[in-house]
């Protein structure tokens, strides 16, 4: 358990991923690892014109804060910052960044990997697709893949 | 009671959130889905596979056999497709 307090932003602007790094290392020695994982918009074989993102306000955050706080249990992270977009975003814009500094890499990388998994899995976020030809699209489904990516977490 | 929708669920029910006054025989989570599956058929096809419905209680996400008679905002929703 560290004393360390998340950073969660659920926005419609886009975000600077070298800033957010700097927050999180600059100014600092004993920092070793910092990962970084965005997540970007695919044109789905340019059939896709743009993605709708819906979230449930207030739920969202909470949500995210929820899944943070366990990876600063589980890993000795010295920085963690998620930030989730919403509204319409197309093919190659940013959709969620994480990121984690620690000591060493191992818990820097898995505790990246940790809140995707369960970021895709548990927090109030959901994607329309709307189409090149002007047709607006399905909703993403879930898909089982992203369940048993949460299931390898468990202990 | 606050309810609220999302995604999928909200576009075939017709609106994002309601205030409802439930009858006194609806206790569960559950029991609120086939009480809103009843009303007409935009409730009936939001929850027509109750199983894939997700149901959250004031920001949390509860099972389907969660009582609601403390809860404020129920929000039902499809499986989340974030990240």
């Amino acid at each position: 358990m560290t004393g360390l307090e998340p950073t969660i932003r659920v926005q419609t602007e886009p975000f600077d991923i070298e800033a957010e790094i700097a927050r999180l290392s600059a100014g600092r020695a004993d920092v070793g690892a910092v990962v970084t994982f965005t997540g970007l918009c695919r044109d789905e074989g340019g059939t896709l014109a743009a993605l709708e993102l819906e979230h449930y306000p207030g739920m969202a955050e909470a949500e995210i804060g929820l899944i943070a706080g366990e990876a600063c249990r589980r890993w000795p992270l010295q920085g963690l910052t998620v930030i989730h977009r919403f509204g319409r975003l197309e093919p190659g814009a940013q959709i969620v960044l994480v990121v984690t500094a620690s000591a060493h890499r191992e818990a820097a990388f898995d505790a990246a990997s940790f809140l995707m998994d369960f970021l895709k899995t548990r927090a109030p976020f959901w994607k329309k697709e709307h189409r090149v030809d002007g047709t607006s699209g399905d909703w993403v489904e879930a898909k089982e893949a992203d369940d048993e990516a949460v299931g390898r977490w468990r202990r | 009671m606050k309810l609220r929708y999302f995604a999928w669920v909200r576009e075939r029910i017709g609106h994002a959130e309601e205030d409802v006054d439930v009858p006194g025989d609806v206790s569960s989570v559950a029991d609120l889905i086939a009480w809103l599956a009843s009303r007409d058929e935009g409730y009936a096809a939001a929850f027509a596979e109750p199983d894939v419905i997700r149901a959250a209680i004031d920001h949390e996400h509860v099972d389907h056999s969660t009582p609601i008679a403390a809860a404020g905002e129920i929000a039902f929703f499809p499986p989340m497709t974030g990240g």
